[in-house]
């Protein structure tokens, strides 16, 4: 079992290229004089993806191989669909919404490098070798992460799947017996349940709005909802974890999420839609098409130039 | 309270004030478009408060606040200058008073 690092030690920033911000504890409030202002800027004080990579460094957090596999497979979810939901800045109906789904995304992005950072432990990969030196059969995500944003409904079909899907998986990943996937859960969690409230908004607005916005939102569900099935597939992987206290198995989620997606829809006036389960084999590194082209778009700088940073 | 997004397809504008801690006057913090109360609330939360600004948001329709005219200037803010004694720092401090 791995321990995680005092996020309250004075510590000089590793050479990570994050030097504006040092580890230790954030600036607690504001004076409290009449010219504080509505700017208050603070880092805050959360685990962070550079804790986790020092932890890992100084051998403090070691995942076991088991946990390693698990903790990439979360990783490579949130990675691709940060990857996704980015590709919306500048183009969201509306300005608000282009930072409300860059918010997601870097949210989500946050978490892959919890994630990937921890899984790197075992061989002494960093996050970013993961991220940008795998190949496209090494990837572990599922196969909705990588569904093509198509139009707003569609995203927010695919985005609203997959809030309430970690909601309950990072909720009961919290009482992980591995400290550090609790600790990334315990932070992942909360925002997770915005973006649930945010999709969710989004389903309900888009369903009773207008004719074409209901056309669109039933469509956007009736192409995310093959994709559904996979993420509740349980495998050796996951009941070793599970008979370990570290995991827990994704079938034991569904009849959550299918109450309160169910709850949703209902109120959108929406049933869940009635499709054959897509293949899926996303966590043995089998792909859609559309994963290589994401690949390429997003690891060619660094193949170019590895190590550039700025 | 709710402005209806009007024809034209142009979500309405919203003005956000935001408190930073327990304590202290929510403070304008800028404005934004929403179709309605609720998303006005999200759009601010993701808008204005993504480097710990704040605990609490309001949103307020901007179309429901009225405001002074900037012509009136005269009018309306002239009065107050050069009465100095409006001021407590005018008045000198008897003897004996303390904690003034």
């Amino acid at each position: 079992m791995s321990t995680l690092p005092e996020t309250t030690t004075e510590e000089t920033t590793h050479d990570g290229g994050h030097g504006d911000i040092s580890v230790g504890v954030a600036t607690a409030g504001t004076s409290g004089d009449a010219t504080a202002s509505a700017t208050r800027i603070t880092p805050g004080n959360a685990l962070r993806p550079e804790d986790i990579a020092l932890a890992v460094s100084r051998g403090t957090a070691k995942p076991s191989e088991d946990v390693a596999e698990f903790a990439l497979r979360l990783g490579d979810d949130a990675l691709i669909l940060a990857q996704r939901l980015g590709h919306w800045i500048s183009r969201a109906p509306e300005l608000e919404e282009d930072i409300a789904l860059g918010n997601i995304a870097l949210d989500q992005l946050g978490h892959a490098r919890s994630f990937l950072s921890y899984a790197g432990g075992l061989n002494g990969k960093s996050e970013d070798d993961l991220a940008y030196f795998r190949s496209e059969d090494e990837f572990r995500s599922i196969e909705l992460f990588e569904q093509p944003n198509g139009d707003f409904a569609v995203t927010i079909a695919r985005q609203f799947v997959v809030s309430y899907y970690q909601f309950e998986l990072y909720s009961r990943l919290t009482k992980s017996t591995d400290a550090t996937l609790a600790g990334i859960a315990a932070k992942a969690v909360k925002e997770v349940d915005y973006h649930r409230d945010h999709s969710a908004q989004w389903v309900l607005r888009l369903a009773l709005g207008t004719d074409e916005s209901r056309r669109r939102m039933i469509h956007g569900f009736k192409v995310i909802w093959p994709y559904v099935d996979e993420l509740f597939r349980d495998d050796d992987l996951t009941a070793r974890l599970t008979a370990a206290g570290a995991a827990v198995e994704p079938s034991s989620l569904r009849a959550d999420f299918d109450r309160l997606t169910g709850e949703v829809l209902a109120e959108a006036e929406l049933e869940f839609p009635q499709v054959p389960a897509a293949l899926g084999g996303g966590r043995q590194g089998k792909h859609s098409e559309h994963l290589g082209y994401m690949l390429a778009e997003m690891q060619v700088l660094a193949r170019q130039h590895p190590g550039a940073s700025w | 309270m709710s402005p209806e997004t009007p024809a034209g397809n142009v979500w309405p504008i919203w003005e956000v004030f935001v408190r930073s801690s327990r304590g202290l006057s929510h403070v304008h913090a800028g404005s934004l478009h929403a179709p309605d109360a609720a998303m006005a609330l999200r759009n601010a939360r993701d808008l204005y408060t993504r480097r710990n600004e704040g605990v609490s948001i309001w949103v307020v329709p901007a179309e429901a606040i009225a405001s002074s005219d900037p012509d009136a200037k005269g009018a309306f803010f002239e009065s107050p200058q050069g009465k100095d004694y409006r001021h407590a720092t005018y008045y000198t401090k008897s003897e004996g008073v303390k904690h003034l």
